[in-house]
């Protein structure tokens, strides 16, 4: 991963930007009431000790006064900077935008993208594909508990609150891969409930949307016929949903396109073989308390369900 | 007896209740009355206000120490990616418990304790009101205190943050007992808050010595009675809300189940209803405290001392006002949290209008005595001024929505708290330790110690402000090594190692100067309040003859020489009280002296509210005991003259009132 | 203090101390094959000789909150609900809250019935979900029938709700009917 994936002062869209520039206006003004201040005490404290100063009380009062003034204006400058980004922000809505449902779970993210036609909707977990240059409106729901979603290149965060449907606009300028994490405390495995976020032109973006609307790849060799087997008839499918097989659960991430993600775990783990097989032996030992079991599948039988679940691009 | 009251009246020397004998006389058998007595059933009986507060102010920081400690093994398990040097369930737990222990249990009961100990002093009292009443209050913080690390050392420790959001906190999803010890414990610190502001409230407005109006009482004293307001407004809105948790948990109501009507949200208005005044009331006794600090070094009055009173009122009656700004992220219409972004901007000036007049204070001194308690005053400047200006930041919310529940914000309150607080405190600690204990502290350990502190503290939270900017987020017990946050992780626990270092110091400092600290006289920093005006120790008496004032400054405007009182029974432990305005004599009153009663009834207090975490009719089997402890509590006593009035309650300094 | 006053004291709390511990452990990593201990449901009431006592097994997670937590979540997640009720009163399956048990209300037959299966409707999951979660459900399915401690049961649902709490269920005396 690049430094900075998850940084506010680097946007990546122009919401996350106005915010940046908010960001740097503030803390110009704040730095320099803070040396301001800073000096004034180190003066005073010098003065202070040779007893210098001949200053009445009612200069000392008249002196305070004059910097209380300075302050309502600085603080009066920093308001109107934030009304002003505020309302920018707002301006991002339009009617044509993308529409994506997230739903928070413990301790992973459900994403559909909505569409009028059910049968072109997409659902995957823990990653999301944004074509840069258009506004996405994010409808944002909760299973359990009060989850936060969070991608600091693009937008600030909102919560998703059990109950209730927030909404949060934005829109990916740069393209590039981004981080995204849950912020607010929701239980044990808080800290490994992240997202990826790829940011792509838009002729990538519907080659992706498309590619996803697909069911499953009907296994090819033995090996992986073997791997589906697995999965339709142990535990994984108790969960789990892959579209084209009997695999139907809907408490656990979508893996019908597994393969093509670039994470697992809700971005604990890179997608490769190695960390999967680990992952499936033993999710508590990666991510204790979670909520998928160890699986119990012997060595025959994870490497059928490795060799299966890498067809599932 | 003459009623009239004389104008100017004066002690003569030949005043025969002045000469040496008489006063010593007079002396020793206050001191009979007063004192504590010997032995184990005397010392949980203890009512004097200077033992109580000694026993809160070390308590609390037993707790600060044992949080200190929590955050020690946090700030090791975070100096390095994927650490496993805590389960996420031990660092959850810990987290929680360093939060709440921190805020419950050290911070609002020591800047209590400091009140209770020196308010009656400053105000020239002999005694706090309701000392029984005071005691109890005590012991339920203490045993509060302890349930909770019972409970933790059993593995019942709470671990949904100090703040417990359902539904995570709920009954769905939190599951055993632990929400309910943290429910509860907060029962046992807010009776405890409510009792001792109340106390507070009822010292300051009616047992000052006559001469003493409202507008000659010292800032910290001001700063106690607004504070203790602030106590009594906030903390019935955790009371209600901990409830409402606990009743979920246990009998299931449904206060927070949207599906049942009720709302998630309702949690977090009532906690930060409340919330947010307990920052203020963290921070405006460390203000008071300040100001008693700054004028001493500086020797002369604080500028503006109208100004400071109005603005520490001002920043308390906003600071009820500003609760919403910690849900800006929780999708509330713009409109309505655009008005808290308004108010959390306007909060600022007057604590702003305080920091010049202390600057203009420091700039006008008469040969400023950088002392140590100077020191840690001065560091207010540097420490709290960045996070005051990174809430402004917070008040924000665009800027808000991207660096709330970062460590952005853990970086603003530690700096708010510890830089507003904390670094006061330590400053007071060591002001007022002559008072308190009769010697000075070493002054080479303390700028030792307080040069260690300011810099392993920036050491440890300056970092904390970019490891927000650049993304990473609040109460996670690791992060991935690809982020890149190792290294400001690192440098933060190393901090953390320092400050760990210099409170060592500042302890050590404590103890070689409790044997072996120069003797301290009655006024070693030449202070102007009337606590230095008895010896070091006081006596349990506080002073004899109790002095009026005729200034803001009494001990630097002696030769104004008002009036003292004389005539106050020493057989009894009688109190002048006086009107709440101008502090005009009212009538005689006679404390109550030691009892075991509210250590019985905080006893049984607590049996109570443990009982009702896992029984729900501990609530009702356990109030019996209560209830047969106030009884004894309040059984009237035979013999005693409680009440008694002045012909019109008017006493001059030549009267007998015997 | 006195010595004796001490050597009770410790024993409160080493009882307590071991009380606590267990109801608020979280068993994150259990081991695959851990407690299974599957015993047979006896399909015949005949029986040479006196009839055994079965062993009175227990699940691990009986004095688990956790466990029984997670057991609730499973009762959801893996569908219980639309046959046996959203809390347990019954559906198109028996009711789970009431004291009459057609297979057995121990510990090991509950398992051995979500594991086998039964005639009739209910599924066999044996193989399908690991033996901890098993234990779980069977810890769950308890406390839904009052059997488990009320300081360990499960408080209300985030839910609307239609009955008592688990927490709340009183205990009930179970009563073997057998199948009809």
């Amino acid at each position: 991963m690049t430094p900075h994936i998850q940084s506010i002062i680097h946007p990546a869209g122009i919401e996350a930007a106005r915010i940046s520039h908010l960001w740097w206006v503030m803390f110009g003004i704040c730095a320099f009431v803070w040396l301001a201040v800073a000096a004034a005490t180190l003066i005073a404290i010098r003065r202070g000790r040779h007893a210098a100063s001949a200053a009445t009380d009612r200069q000392a009062s008249f002196a305070v006064a004059s910097a209380g003034v300075a302050s309502v204006i600085a603080l009066v400058a920093l308001l109107t900077q934030s009304v002003v980004t505020g309302r920018a922000l707002d301006s991002i809505r339009t009617p044509d935008a993308l529409r994506i449902q997230v739903t928070g779970n413990q301790w992973w993210w459900d994403v559909q993208y909505e569409n009028p036609t059910p049968s072109l909707r997409v659902t995957t977990a823990n990653e999301i594909h944004l074509p840069i240059g258009r506004p996405v409106a994010i409808d944002l729901l909760s299973n359990d508990v009060i989850h936060s979603f969070w991608i600091p290149s693009l937008q600030g965060k909102i919560d998703l609150i059990p109950g209730r449907l927030n909404e949060i606009w934005l829109q990916a300028d740069t393209p590039g891969v981004y981080r995204g994490q849950c912020a607010e405390y929701c239980g044990a495995q808080h800290a490994k409930m992240a997202m990826v976020v790829v940011a792509e032109p838009p002729d990538d973006f519907e080659r992706w949307l498309t590619a996803n609307r697909a069911s499953a790849p009907a296994p090819v060799t033995p090996e992986q016929e073997r791997g589906k087997q697995v999965v339709e008839r142990g535990p994984c499918a108790m969960c789990h949903t892959i579209t084209g097989t009997l695999a139907g659960g809907h408490t656990a991430p979508d893996l019908t396109h597994i393969a093509s993600r670039s994470s697992l775990a809700a971005g604990s783990l890179p997608n490769s073989p190695g960390y999967l097989a680990g992952w499936i032996t033993d999710p508590q030992h990666i991510k204790p308390g979670n909520h998928m079991p160890p699986t119990g599948l012997n060595a025959d039988e994870l490497q059928a369900v490795l060799t299966y679940l890498e067809t599932l691009k | 007896m003459t009623a009239h009251r004389e104008a100017h009246p004066r002690l003569t020397e030949n005043d025969p209740r002045l000469d040496a004998d008489a006063l010593e006389r007079e002396r020793r058998l206050l001191e009979r009355t007063w004192a504590g007595g010997r032995g184990v059933i005397a010392w949980l009986s203890e009512v004097d206000h200077k033992a109580i507060g000694r026993r809160f102010i070390a308590t609390a920081f037993a707790f600060f120490a044992l949080a200190g400690v929590l955050a020690a093994l946090m700030r090791i398990q975070l100096a390095r990616p994927e650490n496993h040097f805590l389960s996420p369930d031990a660092y959850n737990q810990i987290f929680t418990m360093h939060g709440t222990t921190m805020m419950f249990l050290f911070a609002v009961p020591v800047v209590l304790a400091m009140g209770i100990y020196l308010v009656p002093l400053m105000i020239g009292a002999r005694a706090m009101a309701f000392p029984r009443m005071l005691a109890y209050g005590y012991w339920m913080f203490l045993f509060g205190g302890i349930f909770l690390y019972v409970m933790f050392a059993l593995n019942i420790g709470p671990d949904n943050g100090w703040f417990s959001y359902p539904p995570l906190a709920g009954p769905a999803y939190s599951y055993g007992k632990r929400g309910d010890v943290w429910a509860q414990l907060i029962t046992f610190t807010e009776v405890s808050g409510l009792v001792v502001a109340t106390c507070l409230v009822c010292t300051i407005f009616k047992l000052r010595t006559p001469g003493m109006s409202l507008n000659r009482m010292p800032l910290f004293v001001w700063a106690m009675l607004i504070t203790s307001f602030m106590v009594i407004f906030a903390m019935p809105s955790i009371v209600i809300s901990s409830t409402c948790l606990i009743l979920d948990r246990l009998v299931a109501t449904h206060f927070f189940n949207q599906a049942e009507g009720g709302d998630p949200l309702l949690w977090q208005h009532l906690f930060w209803f409340f919330g947010h005044p307990e920052v203020y009331i963290i921070f405006l006794p460390a203000l008071g405290m300040m100001s008693e600090i700054i004028s001493t070094a500086a020797r002369r009055k604080v500028v503006g001392y109208m100004e400071m009173i109005l603005s520490m009122t001002a920043t308390a009656f906003i600071g009820f006002g500003v609760w919403v700004h910690h849900m800006f992220a929780t999708g509330l219409p713009q409109f309505g949290v655009s008005f808290f972004t308004a108010s959390s901007i306007m909060i600022v000036i007057p604590t702003a209008i305080q920091i010049f007049n202390w600057i203009a204070t420091i700039w006008t001194a008469r040969r400023l005595q950088i002392t140590v308690p100077f020191l840690y005053s001065a560091s207010f400047f540097f420490v709290f001024i960045v996070g005051g200006l990174t809430g402004v930041m917070l008040a924000s919310v665009p800027l808000d929505r991207q660096v709330h529940d970062t460590y952005f914000v853990v970086a603003h309150f530690h700096y708010v708290l510890i830089g507003g607080s904390t670094f006061p405190l330590l400053g007071a600690i060591y002001f007022w330790f002559p008072k308190i204990t009769g010697r000075m502290m070493g002054d080479r350990l303390g700028r030792i110690s307080f040069w260690l502190l300011f810099a392993g503290f920036n050491l440890t939270f300056f970092p904390m402000h970019l490891l927000g900017l650049d993304g990473m987020p609040r109460r996670v017990y690791t992060y991935p090594g690809a982020m890149g946050w190792q290294g400001l992780n690192l440098l933060a626990s190393a901090g953390a190692f320092v400050i760990f270092v210099s409170l060592l110091v500042y302890l050590v400092n404590v103890a070689v100067s409790l044997r072996t600290g120069a003797v301290a006289g009655d006024n070693p920093w030449g202070a102007a309040t009337l606590e230095w005006a008895t010896s070091s120790p006081p006596p349990p008496y506080n002073f004899t003859p109790q002095p009026t004032v005729a200034s803001r400054e009494p001990l630097w405007h002696s030769e104004l020489r008002p009036p003292a009182i004389v005539g106050l029974r020493p057989d009894d432990r009688e109190v002048l009280v006086t009107y709440l305005l101008d502090a005009e004599p009212d009538h005689r009153y006679s404390m109550p002296g030691p009892s075991l009663w509210p250590f019985l009834a905080a006893i049984a207090t607590s049996v109570m509210f443990v009982w009702s975490i896992f029984q729900a009719q501990g609530v009702v089997w356990g109030a019996i005991p209560v209830f047969i402890t106030l009884v004894g509590w309040f059984w009237p006593t035979k013999g005693k003259a409680r009440l008694e009035r002045g012909v019109t309650g008017r006493l001059t300094a030549r009267e007998s009132v015997s | 203090m006195k010595p004796r006053m001490m050597m009770v004291l410790c024993g409160v709390t080493c009882v307590a101390l071991m009380a606590a511990c267990e109801r608020e452990t979280r068993r994150y990593k259990e081991l695959p094959a851990a407690a299974n201990r599957e015993t047979g449901v006896r399909v015949s009431q005949l029986e040479p000789g006196m009839p055994q006592q079965p062993a009175d097994v227990k699940s691990p997670y009986q004095e688990n909150a956790w466990g029984i937590s997670e057991g609730k979540r499973l009762y959801a997640a893996y569908n219980c609900a639309p046959c046996h009720g959203v809390n347990g009163g019954g559906a198109i399956g028996p009711a789970l809250i009431d004291d009459m048990w057609i297979y057995g209300a121990k510990a090991d037959q509950i398992y051995a019935t979500i594991s086998q299966g039964r005639p009739d409707g209910m599924p066999s999951f044996g193989g399908h979900i690991p033996t901890q979660q098993i234990w779980q459900l069977v810890a769950y399915v308890q406390s839904m029938a009052g059997e488990v401690r009320a300081t360990t049961a499960a408080g209300r649902n985030d839910a609307q709700m239609g009955a008592v709490p688990e927490s709340r269920q009183p205990a009930q005396t179970p009563i073997q009917t057998g199948h009809r």
